[in-house]
């Protein structure tokens, strides 16, 4: 699978009041969620951004909560991915239940925001177009990716259970 | 190769001998927690599996305590979604307004959960229940719906600090001072991924009060869990709640710590957290100048009784600044009840605070004292990023009881003991 967007970068310790904040939390209606991404950080930003775009950020990105409506908001709002640094430990393993691509990446600081970004999800290569350049994501391990395969961790339990 | 109290918990749930850090497992859970913000969305994903049942009704708690007493419709709406839930799936730990309070005040007051469990809550501070020698940490929704239908959770064992605390506590400090200063040590990342350990003779001797404040913040941190062993202290607190048998886990001596941080207390003073970060953590008497409006006592890091006890001290015979609002929450009913007993309710009316029913309200800008743009606000929470308590040009500094109710006296950022003297 690959994604192909313009990048949209913000700064380390992205919280996740900046990705959805609290007062909008009265509902879990992704449509109603998407609107409000990122608001706190950049108050347009849902108005800016075009379906495919990916967001790239320094480390830490999704500490706080563990408000799984973090990364609803940013797949409802029609980012393709999110490149980090580093991620926090509960927005990653939401990211990974809910479908939502996340890539480590620590060379992501370089990445500016309208550069165009390509990410191939298999073997992890991230290609900066506009740069010209190339860099690595973690891999997944492997227990992960069977998550992703199976479509996320209620698809991978619905399985187990019929076992 | 030892292990620590962490990995000992985790390796029993896994019906394993021995776990390392790093280690991909899946662990049987002793309890599941969900709240109005994150449970609607977790009952939704539950019941696309179709299932007639939950794992175990007795271990599937959903507490509504973030917008409740329902603040508005939408509110209302998601508040029903956990109700009907509740009724239709046979939960026992339902908290219905009036029972509730906040979740990680009420769990461990209920006797719900115990030294040796391993808890996952919808709610990134679930971390709280370390404080009495559990393994327990905050998941999200998708992760709550997995553990009600099957009872178990994958964890990846996490590698363990073990922080020291040593020395005498200066006065008018306490565990929020003790976590605000680690955190601004380390960073809002520092313990990313890892168990942090809260060990030393401080910590033996801190009331259970002040361990729930520690563990609690273990998030701010990063931390996958906080966990402070159990000991008499614990064994007291739980001795009137327990309705079944516990475990109480001890690290080895020679367990293995990706890192070891010794801190002596005599040098952590009261401690303010600046914003929009935990980590910008100054001495309250280096804080300058900082005139506030507003000043919140509560929420699940400082809403038990020896917060508003504290704060009382403070407040007795004072009155609260003219261009100051105090809100003062109890963390549950029986903290509420408790405080009207003490004639602690009383002192905060003479000072002319707001005391209300337990909820979250305030803590993560749901009602009940939102903060308008400009506005600054002391509070007793947890978090003071951009927009934490209302508009998101608000500032939120982060404070010890003691250090709110010296500010909400002053009008500005204060130590203690230039409203109370020593105190202690
Ligand atoms: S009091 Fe604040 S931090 Fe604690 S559970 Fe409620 S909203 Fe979260």
């Amino acid at each position: 699978m690959e994604f192909n967007g313009k990048a949209w970068k913000f700064g380390d310790d992205v919280d996740t009041d900046a990705i959805i904040p609290a007062r909008y939390l009265n509902t879990s209606d992704p449509r109603e969620l998407a609107l409000h991404c990122m608001e706190d950080a950049d108050a347009l930003f849902s108005q800016k951004i075009n379906k495919g775009d990916i967001i790239v950020a320094g480390k830490n990105f999704g500490c706080g909560s563990s408000r799984e409506h973090a990364p609803i908001a940013i797949k409802a709002a029609g980012i393709s991915c999110v490149i980090a640094c580093s991620f926090a430990r509960i927005f990653y393993r939401n990211s990974i239940n809910i479908g939502l691509p996340i890539f480590e990446c620590d060379e992501a600081r370089e990445i500016q925001t309208g550069d165009i970004i390509e990410v191939n999800a298999v073997t992890g290569e991230i290609k900066n177009h506009t740069q010209k350049k190339k860099y690595r994501a973690v891999p997944f391990p492997d227990f992960m990716r069977s998550i992703i395969d199976a479509g996320g961790l209620m698809p991978y339990v619905a399985r187990k259970i019929k076992e | 190769m030892g292990m620590t109290v962490t990995e000992k918990i985790l390796a029993e749930h896994a019906g394993l001998d021995y776990v390392e850090p790093g280690q991909l497992i899946n662990a049987r859970l002793d309890l599941v927690l969900g709240n109005d913000i994150t449970a609607p969305v977790a009952i939704g994903e539950f019941k696309k599996l179709g299932l007639k049942r939950v794992f175990d009704t007795e271990k599937v708690v959903l507490v509504p305590d973030h917008f409740t007493p329902n603040k508005d419709i939408k509110s209302a709406e998601q508040a029903k979604v956990l109700r009907e839930f509740a009724r239709e799936f046979k939960i026992k730990n339902y908290f219905e307004v009036g029972r509730m309070g906040i979740e990680h005040c009420l769990l461990p007051e209920a006797g719900l959960v115990l030294p040796g469990d391993v808890v996952i809550g919808a709610d990134s501070h679930t971390c709280t229940y370390g404080a009495l020698g559990a393994f327990a940490t905050g998941v999200g929704s998708t992760d709550m719906a997995a553990g009600m239908a099957t009872g178990e959770a994958w964890f990846k064992v996490p590698e363990s600090i073990r922080f020291i605390y040593h020395g005498k506590m200066l006065p008018w400090v306490g565990g929020k001072d003790l976590i605000l200063y680690t955190i601004g040590k380390i960073g809002v990342d520092g313990a990313r991924y890892r168990a942090m350990e809260f060990t030393g003779e401080v910590i033996e001797n801190l009331s259970m009060d002040g361990r729930f404040t520690m563990a609690n913040m273990a998030i701010e941190a990063g931390g996958k869990n906080g966990i402070i062993m159990a000991d008499n202290i614990t064994k007291e607190y739980v001795k009137k709640r327990a309705r079944r048998e516990y475990k109480i886990f001890t690290s080895d001596e020679d367990a293995r710590y990706a890192e070891i941080i010794d801190f002596n207390v005599g040098d952590i003073e009261p401690q303010v957290a600046f914003p929009h970060l935990p980590e910008k953590t100054r001495s309250v008497r280096q804080a300058g100048k900082v005139l506030i409006d507003q000043v919140v006592i509560g929420s699940c890091t400082n809403g038990r009784m020896e917060d508003l006890r504290v704060a009382a001290r403070v407040l007795k015979g004072k009155q609260v600044h003219k261009e100051v609002r105090l809100i003062i929450i109890p963390g549950t009913q029986d903290i509420f009840r408790q405080a009207i007993r003490e004639g602690l309710v009383e002192i905060f009316l003479d000072a002319k605070a707001v005391f209300s029913t337990p909820t979250c309200g305030p803590c993560l800008g749901g009602h009940m004292g939102i903060l308008a743009a400009g506005e600054r606000a002391v509070a007793t929470t947890n978090r003071n990023f951009v927009g934490r308590m209302g508009h998101p040009e608000s500032e939120v500094y982060l404070a010890n009881p003691a250090v709110a109710a010296a500010s909400a006296v002053a009008g500005r950022i204060a130590a203690p003991e230039e409203v109370a003297g020593d105190g202690i």
